[in-house]
């Protein structure tokens, strides 16, 4: 079990992507993953206010749902997105950094349902949440 | 009645790709990932120029889910901010200078947005058209589609719905 939290960490911190972004996966394990970004001014989309742009947010939870669902114990290896909904509350306080939680709470042979939230230090107002299915692969 | 004289090519172009840049290349985050737009008349099409830090699966390798999900929000809120407008563009009202910088120029607010992913992106460059289903007073409706090599077969389409920027509340 341990080694394949290991191997999901090596995976996702792997990614040239995740990289980019500079992600840092602070947690992961039993179909629950949390990363965090530190603030970047080359993500902001809006220059008048500094806010960060969603897309950036949408990458973060993108990652952040794949890292549940590997790191579930049902899950036999990799896994690629079906389909992801984002809700965006409200804009993220520039200069903080943002924190996404991931939770896969239901899985099957093929598929993988997650949830994810997204937050800036006032942890009580989440800024964006994210749902989608993923596929289950290498079974 | 004579009809006016149309304005010369030249300055018709000039007015339109000035606001265009101005209101692409003022946003870091659109840099960051490197996406232009290609104009024909009022009709977009982003481009997303690829480069190795758009990578999510290093073994496929294929492009980040993430990335593709950036994209097409960012064709759908310039697709959308800029068919709104381009009337005061046309008439000159709103100049390519003041579009980042004037207050009074806001933009469309994302409220939700899904991508549904119809198959892995290729390690190259892809495009993406916005459709706008509904733009009223306050809530838009926008369906996107990208493509790769081929238009008829789409690597992803999205759908997103978006706050219009409100005029400022007169006072009295």
């Amino acid at each position: 079990m341990a080694d394949k939290t290991v191997l999901a960490r090596q995976f996702i911190e792997a990614i040239p992507h995740a990289k980019a972004l500079g992600l840092d996966l602070t947690h992961i394990g039993a179909g629950e993953a949390e990363i965090s970004m530190p603030y970047n001014e080359q993500l902001i989309g809006d220059p008048r206010t500094g806010v960060i742009h969603g897309g950036a947010l949408s990458a973060m939870l993108d990652t952040c749902c794949g890292a549940a669902v590997m790191s579930h114990p049902a899950a036999p290896g990799g896994t690629a997105t079906i389909d992801l909904r984002i809700d965006y509350m409200r804009a993220a306080t520039p200069g903080q950094s943002i924190r996404t939680r991931a939770t896969c709470y239901h899985i099957t042979r093929n598929v993988a349902f997650v949830r994810a939230t997204a937050t800036d230090d006032d942890s009580d107002r989440p800024v964006a949440t994210a749902s989608g299915a993923f596929t289950v692969e290498g079974g | 009645m004579a009809r006016p004289r149309p304005e010369p090519m030249q300055v018709v172009k000039h007015r339109r790709d000035a606001a265009l840049k101005a209101l692409v290349e003022g946003v870091p985050y659109i840099r960051f990932l490197d996406i232009a737009f290609d104009r024909r008349g009022d009709e977009l099409t982003g481009v997303l120029n690829f480069d190795e830090k758009l990578i999510g699966n290093p073994f496929l390798p294929a492009l980040h889910g993430g990335v593709t999900a950036a994209f097409l929000e960012v064709t759908a809120v310039i697709t959308l901010s800029w068919e709104h407008m381009f009337p005061r563009i046309e008439s000159g009202e709103i100049e390519a200078g003041d579009i980042l910088t004037d207050e009074n120029i806001r933009f469309p607010k994302t409220i939700d947005f899904t991508v549904d992913y119809l198959r892995s992106g290729l390690p190259r460059d892809a495009y993406a058209r916005a459709f706008i289903n509904r733009s009223g007073r306050r809530y838009a409706s926008v369906r996107v589609e990208a493509w790769q090599d081929n238009h008829a077969k789409l690597f992803a389409q999205g759908t997103g719905h978006f706050l219009m920027p409100q005029p400022p509340v007169s006072k009295g």
